[in-house]
């Protein structure tokens, strides 16, 4: 009896934390839907440059609303039809995330298995050297990185970011993880049976890797829907700039648009999580230590 | 007769090994490698045009900047308060969801949600709850307190914690519940048979086995907390209150100044303190996992 009420109590207490996980993400989407004085009367003291700047009644404090008063497409219309900047921010978030995350996951695959077919002591110095270069933190990385795209004249354009993008090891550790748990006996039937190292690859140790494929590509693909770093130092050309710096340079005019476009931003990583959800969680569970 | 023909398989998988592994290597050298050889050949030279060897005197000068130091330090005391609660509040939540209780998979799936959520996204809810006149405050003052400017006061850091936490702590849950359910039993239920309580069998029996992998979060934490900055910069732009003024914000000035001695020294400096910390937990992983592995 004890126990059953631990239990419950347990379980209340989890909700009620994971409702706090997930209160952020709602108030977003919400907000998104109310119209343009409601949020400017509910929020405009915050993003108010100067007292009395907005128009119309603006209260003192914020008051946080779940429901909208009354549901309004008005801000989603603004965004898509009306001011085009913001579909052009989003446009070059496609265009910087997603050539990173094919390349990326391309490249890793061949290296993964190069990892896993042959391990001397040259590779694995190699492999724990990608291991330390994935463990660096922007501050580090984008020195050299910013030197070779002033060496190869390429500073401010998109390739400045997505080349590095491409070649950052994460997904090698990963997937070489994962490729080095196939048994090699696998491998070695199907060598006798007449079949040479590209047939193995994309027949036998892609299908295997399918989930390790599917939660490299989220985890890639989330982090550089994310982009900050990179952009304020590689890509300093505003017309260019993702919309995931673009958004927080919003000013109190368009508090109401920037809630529609943040919630269409969250669109694509969400998607990805619902879709594949099973496969993530695999795949973040199969990292487990860094021993490869 | 039979070692020549081992040798040559030997050979073939070394040259097909070379050859999947080409592209990348030859992009990570270009890209990082080769480049970081030149940043630490600029951090000993005087400029990169008269390359006149310095020494380690850009070293001296960056160790005596304010702002290098400020940024450090406020670096430092982030990942060092953010990254062992997310290694505790993680694992504390993956026990606790390794219990059966009820809608585990549904509240998994929440505490990990925010994992892709984009930062620039929840920004503005951030802004209106932590805002001087903000949601917080309003109820705070409501119930008979007083407000402070969360995001310009000595609390801006726990701030950052707070939503650094809430980001990272599904993912470091993940790793600690896989662990958890690759604990083998049989030493779980002679334990249990031989009258060990459960706090006992946690402490003594599991931690162990969890040793690895608390190593693995703690790492990834460490990783994932100097891109705490993303959050900084998108809720209070390059010039933030001075608790939160980041090595990442010392690096983009320093960037904009074109410095380039300053910016190699301070990424050679920040390299050389990464891997020291990481090879200390490398070390302690070794000490501490060795009794496990007879």
């Amino acid at each position: 009896m004890r126990r059953r009420i631990g239990l419950a109590l347990l379980t209340v207490w989890l909700t009620a934390f994971a409702a706090l996980f997930l209160l952020p993400t709602v108030l977003t989407v919400t907000n998104s839907f109310m119209s343009t004085e409601e949020i400017s009367a509910g929020y405009g003291v915050v993003y108010a440059s100067a007292p009395g700047s907005g128009s119309g009644y603006m209260a003192q404090q914020v008051h946080l609303k779940f429901i909208p008063d009354m549901v309004s497409l008005r801000q989603y219309a603004a965004i898509l039809l009306e001011s085009p900047e913001y579909l052009l921010k989003f446009w070059n978030s496609v265009i910087l995330a997603v050539p990173i995350v094919a390349g990326q996951v391309t490249v890793a695959a061949l290296a993964a298995y190069g990892f896993t077919v042959y391990r001397g002591r040259g590779r694995e110095l190699l492999f724990f050297s990608y291991i330390i270069l994935m463990l660096m933190p922007y501050q580090v990385t984008l020195v050299p990185n910013y030197l070779v795209a002033k060496f190869l004249g390429m500073l401010d354009t998109r390739r400045a970011v997505v080349l590095p993008g491409i070649f950052t090891p994460f997904s090698v550790f990963l997937l070489t993880k994962t490729m080095r748990r196939i048994p090699k006996e696998i491998r070695e039937a199907a060598s006798l049976d007449g079949a040479g190292p590209w047939r193995i690859f994309t027949r036998v140790y892609l299908p295997q890797c399918r989930s390790a494929l599917y939660s490299v590509v989220i985890l890639v693909f989330i982090d550089n829907w994310n982009m900050v770093e990179q952009v304020l130092v590689l890509l300093t050309d505003a017309d260019e700039q993702p919309l995931s710096v673009f958004l927080s340079q919003i000013n109190a005019g368009e508090i109401g648009l920037a809630f529609a476009a943040a919630a269409v931003y969250m669109i694509p990583p969400v998607l990805l999580f619902l879709h594949g959800e099973g496969y993530l969680v695999e795949g973040i569970a199969d990292q487990g230590s860094l021993k490869g | 007769m039979k070692k020549p023909a081992h040798d040559r398989i030997g050979r073939r998988a070394r040259r097909t090994s070379a050859l999947f592994l080409a592209p990348s290597f030859l992009g990570v050298s270009l890209f990082f490698f080769i480049p970081f050889c030149v940043v630490v050949y600029y951090s000993l030279v005087a400029d990169p045009i008269s390359r006149r060897f310095v020494g380690l005197a850009n070293f001296q000068k960056l160790l005596r900047n304010a702002a290098f130091l400020q940024a450090g330090r406020n670096t430092l005391l982030f990942s060092g308060i953010a990254v062992p609660l997310a290694v505790a509040l993680s694992l504390a939540l993956a026990v606790a969801l390794d219990r059966s209780i009820p809608l585990k998979s549904q509240l998994r799936s929440f505490f990990l949600s925010p994992l892709v959520v984009p930062a620039a996204s929840v920004v503005l809810v951030w802004q209106v709850i932590f805002h001087r006149s903000g949601a917080l405050n309003s109820l705070i003052e409501a119930l008979g307190g007083t407000g402070v400017d969360w995001l310009k006061s000595g609390f801006s850091q726990l701030v950052i914690v707070a939503l650094y936490l809430w980001k990272n702590l599904g993912y470091d849950m993940v790793l600690f519940m896989a662990a958890l359910a690759a604990i083998p039993k049989e030493p779980l239920e002679a334990a249990q048979i031989d009258g060990a309580s459960p706090t006992v069998i946690f402490f003594r029996l599991k931690l162990r086995y969890l040793a690895p992998t608390t190593f693995f979060v703690t790492i990834m934490s460490l990783v994932n907390s100097f891109k705490a900055f993303r959050e900084i910069y998108l809720l209070t732009g390059d010039y933030p209150f001075e608790t939160l003024y980041m090595l990442q914000h010392f690096m983009n000035n320093t960037f904009r100044a074109l410095d380039y001695q300053k910016l190699s020294a301070a990424a050679v400096v920040m390299f050389l303190a990464i891997t020291a910390v990481i090879g200390l937990l490398f070390w302690l992983e070794g000490r501490l996992g060795k009794d496990l592995e007879q």
